[in-house]
């Protein structure tokens, strides 16, 4: 194993490792990530394997299973370098025919390219596919081409080339400077300034320093981090040991949830390498500088990633926030200062050394610059991680790269920001992403995850589910937040219940106000912001469901029935058959009823009766029309279903 | 001493280094509400209930007085409209487990707090953790802790340690403002303390 022990001896390391690379040798990559895993990677990539074996290809391709790409809508995703031909829903059956067709004869396979939903146009290369078009990868963009388990992969790829850059030629003080001019804020929630986190730290007396990564990413919906310490680990240690050379730390530590199995295995196994390297340890690249990184798995509370029960729970307490008035940059581990940033914080840094605050700061807005990575999910036609440039306004990123809402459904909003953060209607789509623009519209950045809603969801039932979700991660030592939420949560099951009373929003209101101003940690503070936002802009559905006891959204069980229209049904007997109460009373050629006192409001009747009759439909906040009588039941007409068959 | 001054409720205070705000309060005569404080105990800041209006450069804030150190020319109000605000919905929130509580029936009347506003539960503890902390803190028996997290935490005996040293000592059970420690010691005894230990027979 080769000891660097200079700048120089790492960067003829990098050029020893290229030299036995040939850029023109086809590599197959295929996404390992948890999504593309969960949808059948595995078996691909051991496919690929066999296949190149079975085709004597082994001497010739490389296949190598990488790090999540971001479009995992499409998983399992491949690939093939060096044309860089995309293939989408790769399943092993496929495996023959790509290694057949592409690599011997470098023909595409039509059928597993990108499909354009709008255009029908298919893309061969990954940059065509309109999900990666508009994107602005610096972040993410290696995740595809790297083995993640491998540290000359990511050395390949010009890895630790900061590291070399600022030991060699860069003083600590200088390494600080560079990451206070480029800007770069928390991309973990608050939006802290790094670079002034990093100087209270470093300008803190106490002589015992430490640099954290928060690997807690816990909002529902949320995966950015977790593809980053899964598909390019070295590139956030990287980024770890640069802030403890700027902040004069000697330890640093990794905060990762217990959930994130492969996660902590790569990591732990980059930190193996850094050492064996010598990127980590005494006298780092002859530069002086000793630095070692310990893992420490978090036990899945949400709140741990709060700065400072993040920090008591490392140190081996229970995860509970504390009740000081100290930033823990000055005061924190152990009493120490202490600089925590997220994932994506860390990972921005090597690039900012690379390449300067000025690169760094040529994109986004004033006040925020570089890219952003943002899970965009929910209801949305291209489910993935997206990196954008800040400014880019929500619409753009729901419609250029998300594609719009599936099934011809209506946007409705864009939840922002985690459980705490807050949904974004329709007439503010041309907000720009940013922290300040995303805060002035009631949510917040948090650390990026963007649920997409459309109009069959209930704005109230969406605030119910993030204050019950909160509820339950509530540690419970502050009143306002244990037991405010707790009433919260209560009262919102009332209103979707409909069981709301008149006052009901003014109590809320009350419940808000001393939950944000009285709460011992970020997550009470933040925790009203579901209610609070969506109030802002759809208190008329509040009012539904409180007045009219009806849910605008139809979606509410307690608020809404299920009816069969007797015009319209052609007694097909799909619902009859299907409906799990047997609440539905039918036979041949005779319109079907439902008994709503045996009714569960389940919706299978809803989604099975065919969309060609549409007999099926929701109510809200009216009575249900008595059912047809017995003597006008019976369907005499010969069934259009049967003509409508004939006539296809 | 007295390194540090600044003004509460418009009266010039004094403190030495180090004091929170409700030290520096309690201090000068001044009264600010409390119900996890003690003076033998490290801070908690859990129930909230000691917020204060601080004023600083000319920006206020809302603390939480057990904890915000005292700091030299800033203005703390101990009353107003926002303040009063909380407080009041603090003990109705705690009185969802309380209601007969002398200590926040008396709260409740300075701040106009109705009782039963909010939905009730049945644990009467509202976790100020005076019990847990003076075990562990004064006592140095840990004897009792908490258990669970959230809306489902507990306090509750160790039955090993509890069942040794409890009985001699109950310097606790004064301390707790909703008379639930006692409940949950008299039930800790009569389902988990040996019979053949020292000391009281379960009842």
């Amino acid at each position: 194993m080769v000891q660097l022990d200079s700048p120089e001896a790492l960067e003829s390391f990098r050029q020893e490792i290229l030299s036995k690379r040939d850029p023109k040798r086809p590599c197959i990559s295929i996404c390992a990530g948890a999504g593309c895993v969960a949808s059948g990677a595995t078996e691909v990539i051991e496919a690929f394997k066999a296949e190149i074996e079975k085709q004597g290809l082994a001497a010739k391709v490389d296949t190598k299973g990488t790090g999540c790409p971001g479009f995992c809508e499409r998983g399992p995703v491949v690939v093939i370098y060096p044309e860089e031909i995309c293939y989408l829903q790769v399943a092993p059956e496929d495996v023959p025919e790509i290694v057949s067709e592409t690599i011997k004869e470098n023909r595409v396979v039509e059928r597993l390219l990108f499909e354009d939903p709008v255009t029908g146009e298919r893309a061969v290369h990954e940059s065509d596919i309109s999900f990666y078009k508009a994107q602005e990868r610096t972040v993410l963009c290696n995740n595809i081409k790297i083995d993640s388990r491998s540290i000359d992969d990511y050395l390949a790829l010009g890895g630790y080339s900061a590291l070399t850059k600022a030991l060699g030629e860069m003083t600590d003080l200088e390494v600080l400077e560079e990451v206070k001019k480029s800007n770069l804020r928390g991309r973990g929630g608050a939006g802290f300034p790094a670079g002034r986190k990093w100087e209270g730290s470093r300008n803190a007396p106490e002589p015992i320093k430490y640099v954290i990564v928060n690997a807690d990413e816990g909002d529902p919906g949320a995966f950015m981090d977790r593809a980053l310490l899964e598909g390019n680990p070295h590139s956030i240690l990287e980024g770890l040991i640069l802030g403890g050379y700027a902040v004069a730390a000697q330890e640093g530590y990794f905060y990762v949830r217990q959930e994130y199995p492969l996660a902590v295995e790569n990591i732990n196994l980059a930190i193996k390498q850094a050492e064996a390297y010598g990127l980590l340890g005494k006298n780092i690249l002859g530069s002086g500088f000793d630095f070692k990184v310990i893992v420490h798995q978090g036990a899945g509370a949400f709140v741990c990633g709060e700065s400072t029960a993040l920090m008591t729970s490392l140190e081996g307490k229970a995860g509970e926030p504390r009740p000081k008035y100290v930033r823990s940059n000055v005061k924190g581990l152990w009493n120490k200062p202490s600089v925590l940033n997220n994932v994506e914080t860390w990972a921005n840094v090597p690039h900012i050394i690379n390449r300067g605050a000025d690169w760094f700061t040529k994109v986004g807005t004033e006040s925020s610059k570089g890219t952003k990575i943002f899970s965009l999910v929910g209801k949305i036609t291209n489910t993935g991680l997206v990196e954008v440039p800040m400014g880019m306004t929500l619409r753009d990123i729901i419609y250029k790269i998300g594609g719009g809402i599936p099934n011809g459904k209506k946007f409705k909003a864009v939840q922002t920001g985690g459980p705490s953060g807050g949904c974004i209607p329709e007439d503010q789509l041309d907000l720009q992403v940013g922290f300040d623009e995303l805060t002035k519209a009631g949510s917040m950045m948090g650390s990026g995850g963007m649920i997409v809603l459309d109009e069959d969801t209930c704005m109230v039932d969406v605030a119910r589910y993030f204050i019950h979700f909160l509820t339950d991660e509530s540690c419970g030592k502050c009143v306002p937040c244990r037991e405010g939420l707790r009433q919260m949560d209560r009262i919102l099951t009332n209103i979707t219940e409909g069981k709301g009373k008149e006052g009901d929003i003014e109590l809320l209101e009350e419940l808000s106000e001393t939950a944000v101003e009285a709460s011992l940690c970020a997550l009470g503070k933040s925790a009203p912001n579901p209610f609070l936002s969506t109030l802002r802009y759809f208190r008329d559905e509040y009012e539904a469901h409180i007045k009219e006891k009806r849910c605008p959204a139809l979606s509410c069980k307690e608020l809404i029935a299920y009816y069969i229209d007797p015009e319209k049904c052609m007694a097909c007997g799909m619902c009859f058959k299907k409906c799990p109460a047997g609440a539905i009373d039918g036979e041949k050629k005779k319109i079907h009823i439902i008994d709503q006192d045996k009714c569960t409001n389940c919706g299978t009747c809803f989604e099975v009766c065919p969309t060609k009759f549409g007999a099926v439909t929701k109510i809200s906040g009216e009575p249900v029309p008595a059912p047809v009588p017995e003597e006008k039941r019976m369907i005499s007409k010969k069934t259009p279903s049967k003509e409508s068959q004939k006539g296809k | 001493m007295s390194d540090i001054q600044f003004e509460i409720d418009g009266r010039q205070v004094k403190a030495a280094k180090g004091m929170t705000v409700l030290e520096a309060a309690q201090g000068a005569g001044i009264f600010i509400p409390t119900l996890c404080h003690h003076e033998k105990l490290e801070p908690f800041g859990a129930c909230r209930l000691c917020i204060v209006e601080v004023e600083v450069k000319g920006w206020t804030n809302l603390v939480v007085s057990c904890v915000y150190p005292a700091a030299e020319n800033i203005i703390v109000r101990t009353r107003s409209g926002k303040v009063d605000r909380i407080r009041k919905t603090i003990i109705e929130l705690l009185m969802a487990h309380a209601p007969e509580s002398p200590k926040l029936k008396e709260l409740a009347l300075e701040y106009g707090a109705v009782k039963d506003r909010y939905e009730m539960d049945s644990s009467f503890c509202i976790h100020c953790g005076l019990c847990v902390r003076y075990c562990a803190e004064v006592a140095k028996k840990n004897a009792i802790g908490f258990v669970d997290r959230g809306i489902n935490k507990e306090i509750s005996f160790i039955p090993e340690i509890a069942a040794k040293e409890c009985n001699d000592c109950k310097e606790c059970f004064p301390l707790c403002p909703t008379s639930y420690l006692q409940a949950a010691f008299v039930l800790a005894q009569s389902l988990a303390f040996p019979e053949s230990e020292p000391g009281e027979k379960p009842k």
